[in-house]
Order: C-alpha cells, then sequence, then structure tokens
C-alpha cells in the first residue's frame, strides 16, 4: 500500500526534480529574457487570460444546465464536453483544424466574409479554450452539485425570480468552485501545446506561446529551453497551489 | 506529460474510491510491466541467443526508405531484428546523449551529427550518404496560384516557412539569400512535418519544404520547384555508434545504405546522391 504510493508520488516528483536540478541558475535570468522568450510569455500569458474568460462565459451556462436540469441526451453531452480531457492535444489540432480551418467545416464560411482565424493570436486562444473548457465545466458542475437546491428553493417560495436566484444565490454559493475552475483552465491553457501547434502555427509574437518557444529553443539553446520549463513549473506550481485545496474538495464536501 | 497530471486532478474530483486491494493490484502489475519494457528495450547487446538486435536511429525524413532498407537487411541476414527509431535530429541526438541504445545513426544534417560527434557518440568519422533540396508545396489545385519562389513575397500569399532555428529554416534563408526574395511567412514551424501539415491541410497558400517531403504526400500537395535548389544541399551523414553492440552489423548497414540498392530506394523517394 505505502509502496505504490511512495512510487506514483515519484513518478511526478524525480522529473520535476530533474529539470530543476539540470537549470543553469546563474544563467537563468539572461536565458529567459531573450526577445523570443518574453514575447512568448507575454503571449502566453494573454491568450491564456482571454481563453480563461471564454470558458468562464460559455462553461458556466454549460455546467449549470448540467447541474440543474435534466434531459435525455445529458450523459452524451458531459462525455462530449470531457472529451479533450482525455484526447491526445494534437488530435484536438487536427479536429479544430477541420472544423474552423480555411477549409474546414465552418471555417469555409469564415472565408466567404474575408475572415480567417488561420495563423491568428485567435486561433491560439480557440486552441486553447477548446482543451480548458473541461476544466471550468467538471469543477463548476461539482460545485452545483455539492452546493445543493435548497436554498435556490428557498429563494424562488419567497418570491425570487430564477434571474435574482441565480445572481443573488446560485452563483455566490459556487464562486470558490468557479474560481479554482478558471485558475485550473489558465493552468491549462498556459501549458496548451498540441492543439497550438497543429491549428495555429508559430510565429513570434502572434501564435508562438511559451511552450512553442520551449519546443524551438531546445533545438539550439537547451540550457534556455530548461530555463523556460521551470518558469511554467514554477506558474504550474503557482496555478496548483491557489486551487487544490478547494479543486480537491469540492467532490467530498456534504451536499 | 501535463496531460496526465491534469488527468489525475480531474480523476480525484469524479470522486474514485480511495485505493483498495483491487487499485493496489492495478497498480502493481503496472510497476511489474514498466519493469519488464525497460528489460525489453536493453538491445544491442545479441550476445546470447539466436537473435541479434540491430538498432538504427534515423531522421524522420528516412521513415519510408529505411524501413525498406532494413527489410531488405533482416532478409540478407537471418537472425537480424533491425529496430528503427525516427525523430527530429536533433531529438535522437539527444536520446544518444543520454545513453540511449543505438547501433547506426543517421541524421538529417550535419550540425546534428556534430553534436554527436563532439558528444564522444560517434564511432570513426560520418559519411554523406543522401542530400534534400528544397521545393514549394502548395495544397493541391493551388489555390493562390503560385509558380514561382519569387511569387511567395506577394501580399496575398499566405507561406508558412521552418523557423531558422531548425536546419529546414537555415536552408530557407539562404534560398532567400540566394535569390534576393524575403518571405513574410504567416507562421515559422518548428519542423518541416509542421509545415507540411499546413499545407496539406489548405491552411496555407504555400509551404517551404524538401522535395522528399512533397514526394511522400503524394496526392495532397503539388510541387513549385524553386530555380536555385540546387544550390543549397541539406546532407545526410551516417555513422555507427560507438556504444554498438554489433559495429560490424551497423557498418554493413552503412555500406547497404550507401550502395546502390539503398541510393535507387532513397532517390525513389526524391533524395540526391551526395
Amino acid at each position: 500500500m505505502i509502496l505504490p504510493a511512495v512510487l506514483g508520488a515519484l513518478v511526478v516528483a524525480v522529473p520535476v526534480l530533474g529539470l530543476v536540478v539540470q537549470v543553469d541558475f546563474a544563467g537563468f535570468w539572461r536565458l529567459i529574457s531573450s526577445e523570443s522568450s518574453v514575447a512568448a510569455l507575454w503571449l502566453s500569458l494573454r491568450t491564456a487570460a482571454a481563453s480563461t474568460a471564454l470558458c468562464i462565459l460559455l462553461g458556466t451556462p454549460l455546467a449549470l444546465v448540467l447541474a440543474r436540469s435534466d434531459f435525455t441526451a445529458k450523459r452524451l453531452v458531459r462525455s462530449l464536453i470531457l472529451l479533450p480531457l482525455v484526447l491526445p492535444p494534437v488530435v484536438g489540432g487536427i479536429a479544430l483544424l477541420h472544423a474552423f480551418g480555411r477549409a474546414g467545416l465552418v471555417g469555409r464560411y469564415f472565408e466567404v466574409f474575408g475572415f480567417s482565424v488561420a495563423f491568428t493570436t485567435t486561433a491560439v486562444v480557440l486552441a486553447q479554450t477548446f482543451v480548458s473548457l473541461p476544466f471550468l465545466v467538471v469543477g463548476l458542475e461539482g460545485a452545483l452539485r455539492s452546493a445543493g437546491t435548497r436554498y435556490e428553493g428557498l429563494a424562488a417560495t419567497l418570491g425570487a425570480g430564477p434571474g435574482t436566484v441565480l445572481h443573488r444565490i446560485t452563483l455566490p454559493l459556487v464562486l470558490p468552485g468557479l474560481a479554482s475552475g478558471a485558475v485550473l483552465a489558465f493552468a491549462r491553457s498556459l501549458g496548451e501545446f498540441g492543439a497550438t501547434l497543429t491549428f495555429a502555427g508559430s510565429l513570434q509574437g502572434v501564435t508562438r506561446t511559451l511552450p512553442l518557444e520551449i519546443y524551438l529553443q531546445r533545438e539550439t539553446d537547451p540550457a534556455a529551453a530548461v530555463a523556460l520549463s521551470l518558469v511554467l513549473v514554477a506558474v504550474a506550481v503557482a496555478v496548483v497551489g491557489i486551487s487544490a485545496p478547494r479543486a480537491f474538495s469540492v467532490g467530498g464536501r456534504p451536499g | 506529460m501535463s496531460r496526465q497530471g491534469h488527468g489525475r486532478d480531474s480523476a480525484g474530483r469524479f470522486g474514485w474510491a480511495p485505493l483498495s486491494g483491487a487499485t493496489t493490484a492495478v497498480v502493481g502489475a503496472a510497476v511489474m510491466a514498466l519493469a519488464l519494457s525497460g528489460c525489453g528495450t536493453g538491445g544491442g547487446g545479441g550476445a546470447s541467443g539466436e537473435n541479434t538486435t540491430l538498432t538504427v536511429y534515423a531522421a524522420a525524413s528516412l521513415t519510408e526508405s529505411f524501413e525498406d532498407l532494413a527489410a531488405q537487411f533482416e532478409e540478407n541476414h537471418p537472425g537480424v531484428d533491425v529496430q528503427l527509431n525516427f525523430g527530429g535530429s536533433s531529438t535522437l541526438v539527444t536520446q544518444l546523449q543520454d545513453g540511449a541504445p543505438a547501433d547506426v545513426f543517421a541524421s538529417a544534417d550535419q550540425a546534428n551529427m556534430d553534436k554527436a560527434v563532439d558528444a564522444d557518440l560517434i564511432d570513426g568519422s560520418p559519411s554523406i550518404f543522401a542530400g534534400n533540396t528544397l521545393t514549394v508545396a502548395v495544397p493541391s489545385g493551388n489555390p493562390a496560384g503560385v509558380t514561382s519562389f519569387e511569387d511567395l513575397a506577394g501580399d496575398d500569399v499566405d507561406v508558412v516557412v521552418c523557423e531558422t532555428r531548425v536546419p529546414c529554416g537555415t536552408a530557407t534563408q539562404k534560398i532567400e539569400d540566394l535569390t534576393g526574395v524575403t518571405l513574410d511567412p504567416v507562421s515559422e514551424e518548428s519542423s518541416v512535418t509542421d509545415v507540411m501539415g499546413k499545407v496539406t491541410s489548405g491552411q496555407a497558400d504555400a509551404g517551404v519544404v524538401y522535395r522528399t517531403d512533397v514526394k511522400a504526400a503524394g496526392d495532397s500537395v503539388e510541387e513549385v520547384e524553386i530555380d536555385r535548389a540546387d544550390q543549397v544541399v541539406n546532407e545526410y551523414p551516417i555513422a555507427t555508434v560507438k556504444s554498438a553492440g554489433n559495429a560490424d552489423l551497423a557498418r554493413e548497414f552503412i555500406e547497404l545504405v550507401e550502395g546502390p540498392d539503398g541510393q535507387a530506394r532513397l532517390a525513389e523517394e526524391g533524395f540526391r546522391s551526395p
């Protein structure tokens, strides 16, 4: 029991430790402050913020519908929304390409209106939203379920309309769940690689996010790739630190 | 990598039961499997038993030709099993540096072979066995009407190239210098495969790639030749790896690649003879 547990922890800890040991701390600042690295970090932060906003905007209604209503296709819808969690990101990228690409299912109609997402920052945000949405929806739906409907029902019997119940009761109750879901979505967006590479392309300041820059740096300057990787690890640790206590307790909270 | 980490996070939130006896058994089995697969990849040894393994690390662009050549080699050497590992040349060098067992290394450029030589991984001196030149790939039907390399500089052409930090990007830069044409790409990819992906899917109007990539893509793309492509040849070196368990077999494999059969097969894929 203890042995597999320790092994499990080591599987995660050892690679991270290996990375940290490899970092050239003397040249760390020089390595991460090159023009291309800064451009990539800035782009990553902007796009991850945008996709997190989109996740909140689109994911909140979705979680509400999944948690509060009952319809026959619900299981199917939920499975579908969870799909990006288990799909290899490169598959997600290919799917996005054939949906929103220039010759894609929807993308070809964009073209007609002289509008194209190909090779734009919008494509990066789209890819990040695709892979991050499940984190927000799953987290928020869990929070909604454990919050229960008692207070909502009570408010309704006291004469509050559905809009008032939503704004005054439901959303404040699940705000911690929404926040931790949003933080996880942000982290996932920040780390997005496969779908971005396949769907959006790679151009400094436009589509080349930090993970793409790390992948490229590896070709010529492995030390810089390692240093930039540590930056992402630091961000990830911060994100998990903020959200984990809530994200992991949501399921276990009495409903 | 991070994907799996997140998967675990969410698994926690789906409310999986705490570790039970069954889970412990599964974990135990997984550990066993890991340990066993670790033994399996030993390769290269071959002193015991009848079967000998020859491990060949080769650049991804050599996939089709080397698969055929490996089959031919196995046919001519009963009891020899050729294991092929294809990847980006820099990835392969990194794996070799980390002690991956290989007998032969075929790189898609001199720079990565130099890295391997500098790291004292190579036995003897590498030899050039093939060359690759750049060309322009356009989606079938050539929607942007590209007829020359110069056309790629036009505002209305979405062109994708390799980033200058990877070999195909360096070569593209040389062509730009030679022809005096400055491209304004919509994307600078980290591998030529990614450039091809953007062209075959019709995302881009054109991509600067290797001739072998166009050959491999078949009907999904058309080729627009670059006039002075011959002046920028990307050379492919091959060598025996120092830690090779089968130096003699490794040399024989290199002889096959450099011999008439190997060269003919490579030519079919669009490679030039050195």
